[in-house]
């Protein structure tokens, strides 16, 4: 066992756990957001350096602080470790970076993007992004591409998070077949469609997904999601464990999607049938409503009026709580 | 004139065989190491000489050997880092090509130091030429019984192949390096683990330069001790240097660390002055990824003194002052060269080569690149230089390898110097745009 102090508060954690994974031990607002890392994606994480914390002591026996920020998914405890995520402005500082670069080259059409209202994205940069862009030029973007007729790419969306490549490796079996492309700004998820879509679990990249690069087109634009209500149920399903949660608007099921948990991870995939053939009420055993937690505007039902976890906003540095005094977040939708 | 350990016979005819090699002196350190030496006694030699890493970062090679884990039963790996993408850098191309026997007899002694069966030599993709005549080597080696099964009888087994990379300035990082090594794309690793203890194919490993390990059969025939009387300081023995740009006589020269910059730039015996008779302006001494010093600076540490080619020296006065060594891509320029331009420039490269993996790289090498094309083509405003400072900050440190770094520096530094180039860029807006338009006015120091 490790244990560390994460933002003044002590933790005991096994060995080789993660920061990130230590930190959501104690969980609330001190929890360092991820917008690439997946507990289940064995490889996930490091990439979108969201989650960077500052190690003020590196362990007992070496109590130096490290030189660098360290993203905390990817980087294990050691005893007598010291982190400061919220307590540290250079922490809170470069994140606000982190979301200006995530957004220089993103569309920021939230109005007409399907994941408006669950995407990780617009969460991230309005808990920790001030409100105005630098950048001037021309923005990146992509065609929309077909993976078969049930998901839908839009690379212009995407935030090369790495998540679904290592679904398509790891849960769908994809044979590789779902990889990057291209270097830099110029990377692109790579797919040969035919070879994705026989899998019966292609379906989960669209969960994994944190923004609205990959859609479900037996859902695209019929509903904004904070109109629907989302309900858990199961079924019997012979490839699946067939927990998932259903999307409402009135007595139509919308969409099915698998379970996520506080920080919008999948524990159980589904399958392709459960997700995109069983669309009746009849389908399926209820549970009862699903719990949607965080600062997901789903929650609120509401999306003018975006309910922000307060204990984050008041961690949040001040200058950036003027930002959001100066110039309100957008009245999107 | 200084002594030349690594290239002395750079120049007879026939040196890249076999034969001819052997007749001076190649295949010595094998011989004494597998004969006379335990693999503990020839890391320990490595650890006396001071040798330090040749591949940019400098990090001592000795000490690197020891790093490496050695669990019961488990292989290990040497790898030799012959990637050498770098504008600026191109050493490592001429000893290989000129001298291969000296990277393979590094490599069977190095190996043999290590405890590796199993040793690469990673070249870059471009380099295939380079590739046939280290193969030709090789396979001379192994025909004289260096190379393969119990070699010289003393029942050290080695194989060693060399694999070409696809032409990725990125698989010269280290992890990027092992993973386009096994045949993935070459993204850098998160780190830790660092290769010492899961490497390619998550075996303890080492990656060292060419060049590094090429210096590592003279260590061990002359002793880590005589090594290390050369040079200065925590700089021992001599090191490549590839110069280039408006230099008389641009060209690879090997020196023994501590030479004067000055005397380097305008000795006859080395690079013979800036060419047409103008006055130098600035030099990027390591290769393009280290910080850029003017005139006075590269000539002179901020407190007077000579700047002297040594790791200390050159990063005397840290990046306020002073620059790096980083792997000897030594770029000199002319009072003609226009900064922004060459920032620009270089700007490109790190856009082009970032591999995309994570965001404030794949981002912000490109908006760099942007806002730079933007002030040399007279589109700029004022902001744009704090922009600029303030983008490579967000970049610098934030990232999974230093490719983000080498991204940030040299334009960090280039406004650090050359701020008053920059904000003519602005002011004269359409002057500036014009091709070969140069700032003449006197850049500010610090
Ligand atoms: C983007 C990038 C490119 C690099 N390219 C090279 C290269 O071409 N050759 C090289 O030897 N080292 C290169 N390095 C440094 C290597 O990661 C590594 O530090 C080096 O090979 C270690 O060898 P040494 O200790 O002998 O210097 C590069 C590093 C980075 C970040
Ligand atoms: S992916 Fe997220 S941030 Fe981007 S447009 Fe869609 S909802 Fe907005
Ligand atoms: S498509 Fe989505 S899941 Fe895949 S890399 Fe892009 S953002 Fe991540
Ligand atoms: S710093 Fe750049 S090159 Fe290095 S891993 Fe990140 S994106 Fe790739
Ligand atoms: S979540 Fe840690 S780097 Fe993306």
């Amino acid at each position: 066992m490790a244990k560390i102090t994460f933002d003044g508060i002590e933790v005991e954690v096994p060995d080789g756990t993660t920061i990130l994974n230590a930190a959501r031990q104690i969980g609330g607002s001190i929890v360092p957001p991820a917008m690439c890392y997946y507990t289940p994606l064995k490889g996930s994480g490091g990439k979108c350096r969201a989650c960077l914390v500052r190690v003020a002591a590196g362990s007992t026996k070496d109590p130096r602080p490290m030189p660098k920020l360290v993203a905390s998914c990817v980087t294990p405890v050691q005893d007598g470790m010291v982190v400061e995520n919220t307590t540290s402005e250079q922490v809170l500082d470069v994140r606000k970076g982190i979301v200006e670069m995530l957004l220089i080259n993103h569309p920021l059409d939230c109005p007409v993007c399907d994941q408006a209202g669950e995407c990780d994205l617009q969460n991230f940069a309005f808990e920790h992004g001030v409100s105005t862009t630098r950048y001037q030029e021309e923005r990146r973007t992509f065609e929309k591409i077909d993976i078969g007729p049930l998901i839908q790419l839009h690379m212009t969306r995407c935030i090369l998070c790495y998540r679904c490549v290592y679904t398509a490796d790891q849960i769908a079996k994809g044979d590789r077949v779902h990889g990057v492309l291209g270097r830099g700004d110029a990377a692109e998820i790579g797919t040969y469609i035919e070879n994705i879509i026989d899998n019966d679990f292609s379906g989960n990249v669209i969960d994994v997904c944190p923004v609205g690069a990959l859609t479900d087109k037996t859902f695209r634009f019929k509903q904004r999601v904070w109109f629907t209500k989302p309900v858990n149920a199961h079924r019997d399903c012979p490839k699946c464990a067939g927990n998932v949660t259903l999307w409402y608007k009135g007595q139509d099921v919308l969409r099915v999607t698998g379970r996520k948990d506080q920080y919008g991870e999948v524990k159980e995939w589904i399958c392709n049938e459960c997700r995109f053939d069983k669309k009746e009420t009849a389908d399926w055993t209820i549970e009862g409503p699903a719990h949607i937690d965080r600062s997901s505007v789903i929650s609120a039902n509401h999306y003018e009026l975006p309910v922000l976890n307060q204990s984050v906003i008041a961690d949040l540095p001040e200058s950036t709580q003027r930002d959001l005094e100066k110039n309100p977040p957008l009245k999107l939708g | 004139m200084g002594r030349k350990l690594l290239t002395e016979h750079i120049n007879v005819e026939g040196i890249d065989t076999f034969e001819v090699y052997r007749k001076h002196g190649g295949y010595r350190s094998v011989e004494k190491a597998l004969k006379t030496m335990t693999p503990d006694e020839v890391v320990e030699e490595v650890k006396k000489s001071g040798l330090r890493g040749r591949g940019g970062a400098g990090f001592p090679t000795g000490m690197k050997w020891s790093f490496l884990a050695k669990p019961e039963g488990v292989p290990r790996y040497l790898v030799c880092n012959a990637d050498e993408s770098e504008p600026g850098t191109f050493k490592d191309r001429q000893l290989m090509s000129k001298l291969p026997h000296l990277l393979v007899e590094g490599m069977i002694t190095s190996s043999y130091a290590l405890g590796a069966n199993t040793s690469y030599i990673y070249i870059r993709g471009e380099l295939l030429y380079v590739l046939r005549i280290l193969e030709k080597a090789i396979a001379e080696a192994y025909a004289a019984g260096f190379l393969g099964k119990n070699i010289l009888g003393s029942g050290y087994d080695l194989d060693l192949f060399v694999h070409p990379g696809g032409g990725a300035y990125i698989c010269g990082e280290e992890t990027a390096l092992l993973e386009s090594l096994e045949g993935k794309r070459g993204n850098p690793r998160n780190k830790p683990p660092f290769p010492a203890v899961q490497g390619l194919y998550a075996r303890p490993t080492v990656v060292n330069n060419v060049e590094s390990i090429a210096a590592v059969p003279v260590i061990v025939n002359d002793g880590g001790e005589e090594y290390a009387k050369i040079g200065v300081g925590r700089s021992t023995g001599t090191k490549l240097f590839s110069a280039c740009g408006h230099l008389n006589k641009p060209g690879i020269y090997e020196i023994e660390l501590g030479l004067p910059v000055e005397e380097f730039i305008y000795s006859d015996e080395y690079c013979g002055g800036i060419w047409k008779g103008r006055d130098l302006k600035a030099v990027v001494a390591g290769g393009s990824s280290v910080p850029i010093l003017p005139k006075e600076l590269i000539l002179k540490t901020a407190a007077g003194e000579p700047r002297l080619m040594s790791y200390e020296s050159l990063s005397d006065g840290g990046f306020v002052t002073g620059t790096m060594l980083g792997s000897g891509g030594f770029i000199a320029m002319d009072e003609t060269t226009c900064i922004v331009r060459n920032t620009w420039s270089f700007s490109r490269f790190y856009h082009h080569e970032s591999c995309g993996q994570c965001s404030p790289c794949r981002e912000g090498t490109g908006w760099l690149e942007k806002v730079l094309h933007r002030l040399e083509h007279g589109h700029g405003h004022m902001e744009d230089i704090d922009l600029l400072v303030s983008v490579a900050k967000q970049i610098e440190g934030n990232t999974i390898c230093p490719l983000g770094e080498a991204a940030a520096w040299p334009v960090a530094a280039a406004v650090r110097h050359f701020r008053d180039e920059f904000e003519w860029h602005v002011t004269h807006a359409k002057e500036a745009a014009k091709p070969g338009a140069v700032y003449q006015g006197k850049s500010v120091l610090v």
